[in-house]
């Protein structure tokens, strides 16, 4: 509950009043600026008070889990960038690595670090859009603007290593189409020289700023109790105080070699998830710079996939040269090659928290139900809980915080 | 992989079984995590006593779906738990009749259930007894299919110009 900078009251004393008002049903959304994205919340008022809100949400589904049980494996990739769409990778390498699982495929170290270079840029990408945005929401343009440009750095990043920037389709199971290139490692050392000292600068900006702070310090706040029984993951999990990451509980991908903190909050308000978000991209970069440490110790500098050659593609050579790489190319690609029967629950720590994938196959060459646990619409929820009571401002300024993409949200 | 641990495996089951008797059908270990299958009637006791036992500890619903089983005329239930207490993860399964597809809901127990349950609802049809708000969520409210079940066409089955053949569908 937010105290009001002006009249002094306590917002919850408003709105339990019992005395005569009259309320307002405001229509926020589903196509508003303000929102960042496809959300509709029908939103009773009181003044400038929010007394109940209700979520519409399915603007934008597109029934991916429906297409997954029609798509062979290799094809159900480009879906899963279309999940969160702010961090592609994260996803596609969590879809791998659960298919990897049901087959059994162990990868190299050499592809597990490359992995880990490609899912903490993402994270890096999308924590940057969240915690410019919160800024935006608070009226300081300046951090959005000035660093996107990182962002716009880490797309062709993305460019160098698989060819697209936004829906990513990056990786195949089992490893990566190709080896980074040259200028991708160039490009990558560059991003960890200049990109700290921007982060710096855009948090020197908001960070002790005494409007940013009234704005976001004790807004949207929630308790560890509450987000738990919510199923909170990621980043709006640890503002609250809960340091549950993926990465550290069930370390996947050699997650566990690395050295790196979990940062949390105390209270879950914006300002908290603002600050996790920083200091996670802080930790991201480290995490970065531990892997290009350990891949340069490494003599071997050509691996890129896992020597399982049932359900990685053959390489591009010896499939314009060879017959049976050219059959065995077209047998992954168009779903030919069978997966074998059995159920798996993977999850990684997405951007957003955990992101799981419940694949169950039953032999054939797609999967006979896949689910995909999504973050975003599974602490959404939470949204009226956390508003009610609050300014409408400050519901537009947590619903950025709390960072739901609506392509997560409605599959 | 997540952790394996046989003997909190085994902990589980034992106690689930001392505790529910007939109601815990069969158990099994796939790929990395234990697999309980139960009978509907007892779902919630049973979620509830996982997740406030001073031992087992579930305290975290990870997530819920439906699932169809058109051989059978089946619909089911999958609920994955997560103890963040002991890092350990169990899979609860259960499954209802397709022509009566009713199971209790566990919002009572978790309030993150309540858009997983509508979500289950929307796209298998399954309703859940006592949940505070059972209405489709991302379709439209209109429509009457449940477009998750097996029998649902992917695409719009009047259309002449795409041959199914050709795409190995």
């Amino acid at each position: 509950m937010a105290q009001n900078y002006y009249t002094g009251y306590w917002a919850k004393d408003i709105v339990t009043s019992q005395e005569h008002k009259e309320y307002n049903t405001l229509n926020v959304g589903p196509t508003h600026p303000a929102t960042h994205g496809v959300f509709q919340n029908v939103m009773l008022m009181d003044g400038e008070f929010i007394v109940s809100t209700e979520q519409t949400i399915g603007y934008i589904h597109r029934a991916f889990e429906k297409i997954a049980e029609r798509r062979p494996f290799y094809q159900i990739t480009p879906l899963t960038d279309r999940l969160n769409y702010c961090s592609s990778p994260l996803n596609n390498m969590g879809w791998h690595m659960t298919v990897e699982k049901l087959l059994g495929i162990e990868t190299p170290k050499r592809v597990d670090y490359l992995r880990i270079i490609a899912m903490e840029l993402a994270r890096i990408a999308d924590h940057l859009v969240c915690n410019t945005v919160i800024g935006v929401d608070s009226g300081a343009l300046t951090g959005f603007t000035y660093l996107f440009q990182d962002r716009e750095f880490i797309y062709e990043i993305y460019e160098e290593i698989c060819g697209s920037r936004l829906t990513t389709n990056m990786g195949r199971i089992g490893g990566f189409e190709r080896n980074f290139s040259a200028k991708a490692w160039d490009k990558i050392r560059y991003f960890l020289k200049s990109y700290p000292a921007h982060l710096q600068e855009f948090e020197n900006l908001l960070a002790r700023n005494r409007i940013f702070m009234d704005r976001t310090i004790n807004v949207g706040s929630f308790s560890a109790e509450r987000a738990l029984a919510y199923g909170f993951t990621g980043p709006n999990l640890r503002a609250c105080g809960v340091d549950y990451d993926v990465r550290v509980m069930n370390p996947y991908c050699s997650y566990d070699e690395f050295d790196f903190i979990v940062p949390i909050g105390q209270s879950g308000d914006t300002y908290d998830r603002f600050m996790v978000r920083q200091e996670e991209m802080k930790q991201s970069i480290r995490i970065i710079e531990q892997a290009l440490a350990k891949l340069d110790q490494m003599d071997d500098k050509e691996t890129y996939f896992a020597a399982d050659p049932r359900f990685v593609l053959p390489p591009k050579e010896k499939v314009y040269n060879n017959m049976e790489a050219l059959i065995w190319h077209f047998k992954i690609v168009m779903g030919e090659t069978d997966i074998p029967a059995g159920e798996v629950y993977h999850s990684i720590e997405a951007a957003n928290g955990e992101l799981g994938f419940y694949l169950v196959s039953d032999g054939g060459r797609t999967p006979s139900r896949l689910h995909f646990r999504r973050p975003c619409f599974i602490y959404y929820q939470a949204y009226p809980e956390m508003v009610t009571g609050n300014m409408l401002s400050d519901a537009v300024i947590t619903l950025s915080s709390m960072n739901v993409i609506a392509g997560e949200l409605d599959a | 992989m997540y952790p394996i641990n046989p003997d909190r495996d085994q902990l589980v089951v034992s106690k689930l079984s001392n505790r529910f008797g007939n109601a815990i059908e069969s158990h099994e270990v796939l790929s990395d995590m234990l697999c309980i299958t139960v009978k509907k009637e007892s779902i919630q006791s049973i979620l509830l006593f996982l997740r406030d036992d001073q031992e087992l500890q579930y305290n975290f619903l990870t997530t819920l779906c439906g699932m169809h089983y058109p051989e059978k005329e089946q619909l089911g239930v999958v609920y994955h738990l997560h103890s963040f207490v002991n890092n350990h993860r169990i899979r609860i399964k259960t499954v209802t009749e397709l022509n009566d597809p009713k199971i209790q809901t566990i919002t009572t127990i978790w309030p993150a259930a309540n858009w997983m349950e509508r979500e289950t609802y929307d796209f298998y049809g399954i309703e859940f007894e006592g949940h505070p708000n059972l209405k489709r969520i991302l379709n439209m409210d209109e429509m009457t299919d449940f477009p998750m079940r097996k029998d649902f066409p992917l695409e719009d089955q009047t259309r002449e110009d795409k041959d199914d053949s050709m795409f190995g569908r």
